[in-house]
């Protein structure tokens, strides 16, 4: 008679603190969605029937677009008035993140003064960008200025943390060699600090330009910004027409698809960046 | 009967670049070969038109009696657990444990849903412990393979390989992105398999002189033609330069002459 | 004559900025964005809540149903996230180059990405208003869509970065194309997935404000409607919560980030 086998299993995936974590947080997020759809209000709706007309709708809206209460000049401009609002808010943000960049980043700035500005830029980004629209619209009405205003806010934010992050990862030996050979502070900016990430900066900008042209129409429909926003609005809830809403449906998908398609071709020309 | 049969066999990459071009030669089970040649002579296209990782144009290739080119699906993948394979840049995932990498060799034999669920027997698992020791790694085998160095990786490479119980290893430079110690023993390590288990061992090498000390049987590769098959020490300066050409040959050479002394 | 590279540059770089300068100045005419204006009104507003936007008993006592808001929207955001990110994982195994099952696969995996990525959240929500109304299901799916056009695209361009090397030694040793998925390549991913899961659940909760004011649903159609009812204490408080609530999930999920990369 054999003996049975000695019964220690051998483990194959290890318990580490990285398996652990990635099994904990799949756990937790297909619990959280399961009790999600639990509790999801539906009750005014047959599903069924809504799924099915969804599909319905995108048929119209993909293949019988066409325009009614606009021009399609009229679109254009719209569009563009969207684009420009989308450039104007990236190019302010741009500014103001590149002083206040550098001021957050840890190798150029004394550390209580990198905590004050990062503490203040995660505050300003936790803010919808539509809540600070709608903020600045009490003191100076609905329209381009509280938009743009309310949009240059939140890219600050972003590229305020973008820039920092980018500025920190120049090399220290550079900075040293530049401070040891007595430049001051802004000769040491302008002839290392920013040649040496222009690149990142200016790849992190175009990601930005990307969004803000998907915030501007988001402004459009919710915070009176204008553009073609506005019109989509204007095509979903005035005149519930989705033929209309199509058409610019296809015209903001081109711009997008223009913009992501060069924001690639930049990112290639500067070599590789981070997402 | 010999247990590799290659015949004639051409690759086109794209219907216009020749990769390999009308090769054929025996391989004897328990045989030791080195194939050599300058980089993109082929070698790699060769050893992965073996294991049909790479889609044969013309010709044959019989491993073990049977033939490759118009192997597919579960027949094809049969053949290749039979056939291990070691890397370059070891090709392991490197979030993975030793140990799962070693057993990733197992996944041939297995069913669809025992496959995707990765369950081994404990047999296996033993086995793929066994083969770890035995490759110096015990200590390892519960490290992430992005915390070893160069040439531990290449022996859980190794070792994967081993868990297949095949008839024959193909290393495709296996050495290349090693520090020479870690390469010796690498190198010390296939020819330990080879002699101690007899598997059938085909190794890619770019160093002349790793091939002579170690292989004992020489295939030359240039431009996708086989310009020499034979034994290492009836390879001439000659042959060298038709291998290599002439600039590189003379290096070769050179290293050649200051290793003999 | 050597051309002067500093020269060079420096004409490159002003025209570059009388470039951008030209097209600001453009974009202010086409906006009508009163520069002033809109300088001036900075101070103004902050003067401004110093007095009003700032909670007051009244407002706290809608504490718990505000908090009650956020709940429903924090919970559209990770459920929308996740499952249209399970979903995005299958479409980009389907499209990535290593692991398609067909080279006919990627280029329509690749374009319905970059549809469902490139129409804005709003759009969707006005789109999908047409079937659900002013439901929380508009939201929902307005959220799932975007994120699923970017999982596809980030986990294409992850799967073929880490995932060749590996699957590439799993085919040579005869594993099924399932199991090489779920045991080579879903493991090496996953850690970057979870990363992009909670990256998006972050921005979904900001999204999610924006179509709440739209489909009336959630914390932002609270918000929507204290700021029209001109009750900006109770507003105030709304955006509190938000600020609160999305800078926890941020420290959170950082957390996570670290534990799991």
């Amino acid at each position: 008679m054999t003996l049975p086998e000695p019964a220690r299993r051998i483990r194959v995936r290890p318990l580490t603190r990285a398996n652990l974590s990635i099994q904990a947080t799949l756990i937790g997020l297909t619990l959280l969605t399961v009790y999600s759809f639990t509790t999801f209000d539906s009750r005014n709706i047959e599903l069924e029937q809504a799924v099915r007309d969804m599909f319905d709708n995108f048929r119209l809206l993909l293949l019988e677009p066409r325009l009614k209460n606009v021009s399609v000049l009229e679109m254009l401009h719209q569009l563009f008035v969207t684009a420009g609002l989308g450039l104007l808010t990236t190019i302010f943000g741009a500014i103001i993140a590149f002083f206040l960049g550098l001021l957050a980043a840890q190798n150029l700035a004394p550390r209580w003064l990198t905590d004050v500005i990062r503490g203040g830029t995660a505050f300003i980004r936790a803010v919808p960008t539509v809540l600070w629209v709608l903020f600045f619209a009490v003191s100076v009405g609905l329209g381009s200025v509280a938009a743009i205003i309310g949009m240059t806010f939140h890219s600050a934010g972003y590229l305020i943390k973008a820039y920092s992050e980018s500025f920190e990862e120049i090399e220290p030996g550079v900075l040293e060699a530049l401070r040891a050979s007595g430049a001051n502070w802004w000769q040491t900016i302008f002839q290392a600090v920013v040649p040496a990430s222009a690149s990142a900066l200016l790849s992190w900008t175009f990601v930005r330009f990307e969004i803000n042209f998907s915030t501007a129409i988001a402004m459009g429909a919710t915070a009176g910004a204008g553009g073609i926003g506005f019109d989509m609005f204007m095509a979903s809830g005035f005149y519930l027409d989705l033929r209309e809403l199509g058409a610019f449906t296809y015209a903001i998908l081109a711009f997008a698809i223009a913009l992501e398609w060069g924001a690639t071709r930049l990112k290639a020309n500067l070599g590789p960046q981070r997402h | 009967m010999a247990l590799l049969q290659v015949e004639a066999l051409t690759k086109r990459y794209g219907g216009e670049t020749l990769a390999l071009d009308n090769i054929t030669f025996d391989v004897e089970p328990g045989e030791f070969v080195g194939i050599i040649g300058p980089s993109g002579a082929g070698k790699s296209t060769l050893l992965r038109c073996v294991n049909r990782l790479v889609d044969i144009s013309s010709g044959d290739v019989r491993f073990d009696g049977v033939s490759v080119p118009t192997l597919r699906g579960a027949a094809l993948r049969r053949q290749r657990t039979r056939i291990g394979m070691i890397f370059q840049h070891y090709n392991l995932v490197n979030r993975l444990s030793v140990i799962e990498n070693v057993l990733h060799g197992r996944l041939g034999y297995k069913g669809t849903i025992q496959g995707i669920l990765g369950l081994y027997t404990e047999e296996e698992k033993r086995d793929a412990a066994r083969i770890i020791e035995s490759l110096g790694l015990s200590e390892q085998m519960y490290k992430r393979c992005d915390q070893l160095s160069g040439g531990q990786k290449q022996r859980v490479g190794i070792a994967r390989a081993l868990v297949q119980q095949p008839k024959m290893l193909l290393c495709d430079e296996p050495i290349a992105s090693l520090d020479p110690n870690a390469a010796k023993i690498i190198m010390d390590t296939l020819s330990d398999i080879n002699r101690t288990t007899g598997i059938t061992i085909l190794v890619n090498l770019h160093q002349v002189d790793v091939a002579l000390r170690y292989a004992r049987r020489i295939i030359g590769i240039n431009r996708g033609r086989l310009v020499y098959d034979g034994e290492p020490e009836r390879l001439s300066n000659e042959q060298i330069y038709q291998i290599y050409g002439s600039e590189a040959g003379d290096l070769i050479l050179d290293l050649r002459e200051r290793y003999a002394a | 004559m050597q051309p002067d590279i500093f020269q060079l540059r420096q004409r490159q770089s002003a025209l570059f900025f009388v470039l951008l300068s030209g097209l600001t100045y453009g974009a202010i005419l086409l906006t009508n964005y009163d520069v002033v204006q809109g300088l001036t009104a900075i101070p103004r507003a902050f003067v401004w809540a110093t007095a009003n936007f700032i909670p007051d008993d009244e407002a706290w006592q809608r504490l718990p149903r505000i908090l009650d808001k956020l709940r429903e929207t924090v919970l559209m955001a990770i459920s929308s996230a996740t499952v249209a990110s399970a979903l995005g994982l299958a479409v980009a195994l389907l499209g990535a180059t290593t692991t398609r099952p067909h080279p006919w696969f990627s280029p329509p995996a690749r374009a319905i990405a970059s549809v469902f990525r490139n129409i804005d959240v709003s759009a969707w929500a006005l789109i999908l208003l047409f079937s659900f109304g002013q439901s929380a299901i508009t939201g929902y799916f307005a959220l799932f869509f975007v994120t699923f056009g970017f999982i596809v695209r980030v986990m294409i361009e992850t799967i073929d970065e880490i995932g060749t090397e590996s699957v590439e030694a799993l085919r040579a040793t005869g594993a099924g194309y399932l199991a090489i998925i779920t045991q080579s390549v879903i493991p090496a991913c996953l850690p970057q997935l979870i990363s992009w899961v909670l990256y998006m659940i972050e921005t979904n909760i900001r999204s999610a404000t924006l179509v709440g004011i739209l489909t009336g649903t959630g914390i932002g159609f609270s918000f929507d409607l204290y700021y029209k009812s001109l009750n900006y204490s109770s507003a105030s408080l709304v955006v509190l919560v938000i600020v609160v609530a999305v800078l926890l999930i941020e420290a959170l999920s950082n957390a996570i980030r670290r534990a799991v990369l």
